[in-house]
């Protein structure tokens, strides 16, 4: 009897948890709309906002996409300057929440739906949660680089025989290859990347670019990269093949947060609540190839699952400190 | 009874009618426009200036150590330097050949090669840079494999992605200047010294290297200057091809800048030298062009005879075409393959064929409709507040209205100096802070357009207005008209088709604008060509090749429509 009243309680607990009210949802309706800053790759981000559209109808979903940094860029940009535009803000630089979040520029949010997601995809103060995660790995392209001749580790990309034929991504303009950078500077020192640039890589912005780049061919070697758009890239038919370096694999947890002068903050809570529920990270999974922080998400079977493989995780608070002297030398090695 | 009127009428056009000038109701209007100008320009620069001299601890020349001392500044100077000589010297071989041909000589379909240096002329330099990257990509690009194909070489032919192929693309739009300001003084130049020459037996290529080469000289100089100017303020092309290999530009490092934490203070220090640059260039050319020491040049006087070029007739031809298919016609393929194929660098098989990428980038991508609303907006609203204004300036310093109104021209032309980042510098500075906060709304960008385009207004508004007798102005006048009514009923009507051809001028230039805007947009505030630069950075092939061909196809739509109100070619010259 204690035990049935005990299991009610705690699914009336679930239900009230994961849904939102109907005020909340009344509120959010009022103010019709929610800006959105994102650094999730287009397609995916637009999915996303279809889903959310779908949902409550009414409520329109602006999305913004660019780089991760050039996202901090704007809202950094905005602040100084008094506008208030943005609500939601998402990147893949969890340095970026620290700062935001130091300079009073985040609004405390509890997300309900965010109770069951592990340490590692929540701020402890309640400020901002991590929508999604993705790995930063290796890929190349096997109509013109055999799997036996591929590279298996970080150290096999300094090898001269890939001279012109990789390409980066880069972290003055994305969230995961920062996140990237720091993980690997930290395994094996700046030297690796002074040694990776005399390779004469091609350089590219976005941690997603260096997808089509290897499909097409342009270079066979991406030494970098998203890899939930390597996996999209591939799921279409292109000539892609992803690898896991044993040495370790870069974990980027991707966090999302509400903007203190939010100018819909019910609409951004109501956002925000729906991207954490099961629904939304469960699409995540299943058609843009990302891991989350929800527990009972489930992914394809064709991807590695995240405990199988040695993860590389980054300290936000470093990443945020060494912001600058990772772009700085990344631009000294690289030239741009 | 006509004696009084016409000393009233001499008065007006001498300037001395202060008395009549003092009742003039229309007096404010011209002052108004005439401060307007000068606080457009003023605020912009002068914002830089102050800003370059200040740090956050007060006045101090550090900025400018700073950047004249880090490496890494020093290079992309020295880069901008490099590319924009090599592609100023290539502009003028391929503009003053194209310019020579098209007007001395009797080289076939003359209207279809002005036709296609106009369209070379209104493509945006960063979608010609895209379109290359798809084309001569060292491994992917479509001409590297197709020649890898035929001869079986591993290596690519062209690598794009290098300063060399840099300076290609962007002297390709940057030609279409020289072209013009060449074909107009080959139009001008008269046979009598060909002529002599010939009777003193010199051969017709001799004739050409010592006579007309040697007078077009100055132009030649001018262009090239034209050219280099150009090159020195694109943004887009640099970015595009550049940044990949690791080639920083003024340009591009200004831009830089302004990535977070901002460095405001640098970029303004480092925008100082590159408009110290433009001013001087510009000075230059005016000294070699202004310098009317060919009096040949000109004049109208003696008669034009076109060169016969032989048998090299067609050989000619399609030389003239095959270097107009780099600028036009190869971009222009691949952008249209790669708006309607799955995989671009593919065969476009019916497997391939896809119109995802128009419903993607027209429907579902939130930003566009917004983007490409706000751009025709802008269009619309700064090309016709644009030549209103440039009109009344134009007319003002064409009746000399006001006293010193030669200096307004100073004003009005300014921008010309003050490449399109630099002046967005000084618009961001300006503008982001009380008393007047534009930024984050439309309104900073139609600032920034109205100030880029104002040259270009004004120009051809000015020799317009210098084409209109001021006779049936001052007739009107006598009649009872004010000078406002004047300009409406009569001068207006006649500048019509002047006035359309500035207004369009001015409407495809803002449309095409990236380098301004790329500082100045806020999400809500986003332009098409923005948003094809952000769609680059994330390689979204498909959706920039359709965004691109719109934009390609309005400004097309623009001219011939302004070309069948005012029955003549917009990009002619006297023919």
């Amino acid at each position: 009897m204690k035990k049935t009243f005990c299991l009610m309680l705690i699914s009336l607990w679930i239900s009230w948890t994961t849904v939102s009210s109907a005020q909340e949802i009344e509120a959010a309706k009022k103010e019709g709309k929610v800006i959105w800053y994102t650094s999730l790759a287009l397609p995916s981000s637009t999915a996303l906002a279809h889903l959310f559209m779908n949902k409550y109808k009414g409520i329109e979903v602006e999305v913004h996409r660019t780089g991760s940094q050039r996202v901090l860029q704007r809202v950094m940009q905005e602040a100084s300057a008094g506008i208030k535009t943005v609500d939601v803000i998402h990147t893949s630089d969890a340095g970026h929440f620290v700062l935001l979040k130091e300079k009073g520029l985040l609004l405390k949010y509890v997300a309900k739906g965010g109770e069951s997601f592990p340490a590692g995809f929540k701020d402890s103060d309640g400020f901002y949660y991590g929508m999604r995660a993705t790995l930063s790995v290796i890929a190349y392209n096997p109509k013109l680089v055999s799997d036996k001749e591929a590279p298996k580790t970080w150290k096999e990309l300094l090898d001269s025989k890939w001279r012109a034929k990789q390409v980066t991504a880069h972290p003055g303009y994305s969230g995961i290859i920062m996140t990237h950078v720091l993980a690997l500077v930290k395994q094996y020192g700046w030297n690796y990347f002074q040694e990776l640039a005399k390779n004469k890589l091609h350089i590219v912005q976005s941690a997603n670019d260096p997808a089509g780049v290897v499909a097409s061919g342009e270079r066979p070697v991406g030494v970098n990269g998203a890899e939930y758009f390597y996996y999209k890239t591939l799921k279409q038919g292109n000539p892609i093949k992803i690898l896991y370096p044993k040495e370790g694999v870069p974990l980027v947890v991707s966090p999302t947060a509400i903007a203190k002068d939010a100018p819909h903050p019910n609409a951004a809570k109501l956002f925000t609540e729906f991207i954490l529920t099961k629904t939304a990270q469960q699409m995540l999974a299943d058609n843009e190839g990302l891991y989350t922080g929800h527990p009972e998400v489930t992914y394809p079977n064709d991807k590695p699952k995240l405990k199988d493989l040695k993860l590389l995780a980054v300290d936000p608070d470093e990443l945020e400190k060494r912001n600058a002297e990772i772009r700085k030398r990344f631009v000294e090695f690289f030239g741009a | 009874m006509s004696l009084p009127g016409t000393r009233v009428l001499e008065r007006i056009r001498e300037g001395r009618g202060f008395r009549l000038k003092r009742w003039d109701p229309t007096l404010p209007i011209w002052i108004g426009a005439a401060l307007f100008v000068v606080f457009l320009m003023l605020l912009p620069v002068g914002s830089i200036f102050v800003t370059s001299l200040y740090n956050e601890l007060g006045l101090t020349l550090r900025n400018y150590l700073e950047v004249f001392t880090e490496e890494a500044y020093l290079k992309a100077i020295w880069n901008t330097l490099v590319i924009s000589f090599w592609v100023g010297v290539i502009a003028v071989l391929i503009g003053s050949l194209l310019a020579w041909l098209v007007t001395r000589t009797d080289l076939p379909w003359k209207r279809g090669i002005r036709a296609l240096v106009m369209a070379s002329f209104v493509t945006p330099p960063f979608l010609g840079a895209f379109a290359w990257t798809l084309l001569a990509g060292p491994n992917a690009g479509l001409l590297n494999n197709l020649y890898r194909s035929v001869s079986g070489a591993q290596e690519p032919l062209f690598n794009i992605f290098t300063m060399t192929g840099l300076i290609f693309v962007m002297a390709l739009y940057s030609f279409p200047y020289v072209f013009s300001m060449i074909a107009n003084v080959c139009e001008l130049i008269s046979s009598d010294l060909e002529d002599a020459a010939n009777i003193l037996g010199a051969n017709k290529w001799k004739i050409a290297l010592t006579i007309t080469l040697p007078l077009t000289a100055p132009a030649l100089f001018g262009g090239f200057i034209l050219a280099f100017l150009h090159s020195l303020s694109l943004f887009g092309a640099p970015a595009i091809l550049g940044l990949p290999a690791g080639l920083h530009t003024i340009t591009t490092q200004i831009w830089a800048f302004f990535q977070y934490p901002p460095r405001m203070d640098l970029a303004a220090a480092f925008s100082i030298p590159l408009l110290l640059a433009t001013m001087g260039l510009i000075a230059l050319q005016k000294k070699l062009l202004g310098r009317r020491g060919y009096s040949t040049v000109g004049g109208r006087g003696g008669q034009k005879r076109l060169l016969s070029l032989g048998m090299f007739r067609v050989p000619v031809l399609l030389l003239v075409l095959g270097i107009l298919s780099l600028s036009v016609f190869l971009p222009y393929g691949i952008l249209l393959k790669a708006a309607l194929a799955k995989a671009w660098a593919l065969p476009l098989t019916w497997e391939n064929f896809t119109l995802g990428n128009f419903a993607f980038a027209f429907f579902q991508y939130g930003d566009t409709q917004a983007a490409i609303l706000n751009t025709f907006k802008l269009g619309i609203l700064t090309a016709t507040v644009g030549t209103i204004i440039a009109a009344l300036i134009a007319y003002i310093t064409n009746r000399q209205l006001l006293r010193g109104a030669r200096y307004l021209t100073f004003f009005v032309l300014a921008p010309l100096v003050i490449p399109g980042i630099v002046l967005a510098v000084g618009l961001f500075i300006a503008y982001t802070r009380p008393p007047i906060i534009l930024y984050g709304t439309v309104w900073i960008l139609f600032v920034a357009y109205l100030t880029k385009e104002m040259p270009i207004g004004f120009s051809q508004t000015e020799s317009t207005f210098k084409s209109i007798h001021p006779e049936l102005e001052d007739a009107t006048r006598i009649m009872g008209a004010n000078r406002l009514q004047a300009l409406k009923d009569i001068t207006v009507p006649l500048a019509r088709s002047g006035l359309i051809a500035a207004w369009s001028f001015i409407f495809i230039g803002v449309i095409r604008e990236l380098s301004a805007s790329i500082l100045l947009f806020t999400p809500q505030s986003k332009v098409v060509s923005v948003v094809i630069f952000d769609l680059k950075e994330e390689g979204q092939i498909g959706a920039i090749a359709v965004l691109g061909i719109l934009l390609l196809a309005v400004s097309f739509l623009v001219i011939l429509g302004v070309q069948r109100i005012v029955g003549r070619d917009l990009f002619a010259t006297k023919e």
